[in-house]
């Protein structure tokens, strides 16, 4: 206990390894861990925090790099979280992504961490969650959470940043169509990377069509039925089209103009009111998560205190009882202990 | 998968340092590292003590494997030790070498508190077994 205690005050005090060491606390989640969260929330909040996904191969790592080195040039301080798979049959997994971190060789203050997505679904984006307010508790101007965008897990991981971007490479229409699944909603800032190849022309072109039609249907919007305008005059109206960037990571050219997009839609999330909106939701969005897996937790202790699920299963097998039956009986007693509470509160 | 329990994975750095250009002994044992279980992150080519210290640290690596063809184990070597010693990192890392090391020069890298030299020949399961059965558990 006193061990984390300290291990805490020594992150608040800038020293990088008690910060590395929390986050593998975070990621194992070790005994200890939540109270070790609890204690960071009171520093958080004050950085800026960019989700950034796309495809594999699009660039993502090599353009994390170069926004993370311009950024320092600028005199702030990095913190970057990339993302990988992980097999899901050995749980290995080869963490690549710190390859391309070629322009922040040794600098410190470009603080580089790789974690593969581990254990179940929805655990990750917790973890991600948790390790991005250790960053952000020790004191870090910008952070970047980087992952493949490919489904909705990582949809959940990218959704916690204040801006998204989505990272579309030059190429067949295909790579478009894809993005229609879900992906295309969450991009606050569209970016065709690998811009001087072939292709990326059309690839804008037909984001630029995405971007109209998206606006146009009428399920689009967060703000309800409210008919907006075609054309990309953004400013003013609360309806936002996200802008298209073309970059080529490789270089570095366009870094600078994404930069500067990134930083208006932080004004425009504050003058908005958007960022508070955005916070709100997500706070309700982590506390739902944390429910969910406390209470599969609780679950899973008193069915092993019931001596697992084996008898259960005998007895649907042979059709004395049937699941629905089951789940009733082992829950009943939670429910029962919720309710009496509740109604002893309400009394 | 329960939550209490935790999720913990042994974390492995596989780094290139100096100017060495042959990784496919390091392309092997990251391969091996991540069927075996591990997470493993490669360093890539041609890097400086200072990166694989700054990547150990940053990573919280459990094991730490430096692979060395070049000979200039004797100079690279001391550098990352030192390094991890400053970020206070080095008592529970656990640095492995894996190359061409000649005999006499072992002694020395041992004393600095490598645990272990691999070289030609050494099979992938005595690896994998050497750092599972080494790696620092009390974290």
């Amino acid at each position: 206990m006193s061990g984390d205690e300290s291990l805490i005050d020594e992150l608040l005090a800038g020293e990088h390894r008690a910060l590395a060491r929390v986050i593998t606390k975070i990621e194992n989640r070790s005994p200890g861990h939540r109270e070790l969260v609890s204690r960071l929330h009171d520093h958080t909040g004050r950085a800026q925090v960019v989700g950034i996904t796309g495809s594999p191969g699009a660039g993502k790592s090599t353009l994390v790099d170069k926004m993370a080195a311009t950024y320092r040039e600028r005199g702030e301080t990095v913190g970057v979280i990339a993302i990988d798979p992980s097999s899901p049959y050995t749980g290995g997994a080869v963490l690549g992504d710190r390859i391309r971190m070629a322009s922040n060789v040794g600098d410190m203050d470009v603080f580089f961490r790789s974690m593969s997505a581990r254990g179940s679904l929805g655990g990750l984006s917790t973890s991600t969650t948790d390790a991005v307010k250790a960053l952000d508790a020790f004191g870090k101007d910008r952070i970047i959470v980087e992952t493949v965008g490919a489904g909705q897990n990582e949809v959940d991981i990218v959704r916690m940043a204040d801006t998204v971007a989505v990272l579309v490479p030059p190429g067949s229409g295909d790579d478009v169509q894809m993005l229609k699944a879900g992906i295309l909603e969450i991009a606050d800032v569209f970016v065709v990377n690998k811009a001087d190849l072939d292709g990326a022309d059309r690839t804008v072109k037909e984001l630029r069509e995405m971007v109209h039609m998206r606006d146009a249907s009428p399920m689009a919007g967060h703000h309800g039925a409210g008919p907006s305008g075609i054309d990309d005059g953004e400013d003013g109206d609360e309806e936002r089209q996200p802008p298209i960037v073309e970059t080529v990571a490789k270089t570095g050219e366009g870094v600078d103009e994404l930069l500067a997009v990134l930083a208006d839609h932080a004004e425009w999330l504050e003058a908005t009111g958007e960022r508070d909106a955005r916070a709100r939701q997500r706070y309700a969005d982590e506390i739902r998560t944390l429910l969910r897996a406390d209470s599969a937790a609780l679950v899973e202790e008193e069915l092993e205190a019931r001596g697992g699920l084996e008898e259960y299963v005998d007895a649907v097998v042979a059709r004395e009882t049937d699941p629905y039956s089951v789940a009733d009986e082992i829950l009943a007693p939670v429910a029962e202990a919720v309710r009496e509470r509740r109604e002893a509160r309400e009394n | 998968m329960s939550t209490e329990q935790g999720q913990r994975a042994i974390r492995c750095l596989v780094a290139k340092v100096g100017l060495d250009g042959h990784d496919r002994g390091a392309h092997v044992i990251a391969r091996a590292f991540r069927d075996a279980g591990f997470e493993v992150i490669y360093s890539g080519l041609h890097k400086s003590p200072d990166e694989i210290v700054q990547a150990s640290v940053q990573e919280d690596v459990d094991v730490l494997g430096i692979s060395i063809l070049s000979g200039a184990h004797d100079t690279l070597v001391p550098k990352i030790i030192d390094g991890l010693e400053e970020y206070g990192a080095l008592e529970d890392t656990l640095v492995i070498v894996g190359g061409i090391v000649p005999e006499e020069d072992r002694e020395e890298l041992y004393e600095m508190g490598v645990a272990e030299i691999f070289g030609p020949g050494s099979s992938m399961e005595e690896t994998i077994e050497f750092v599972r059965e080494h790696v620092p558990r009390d974290r």
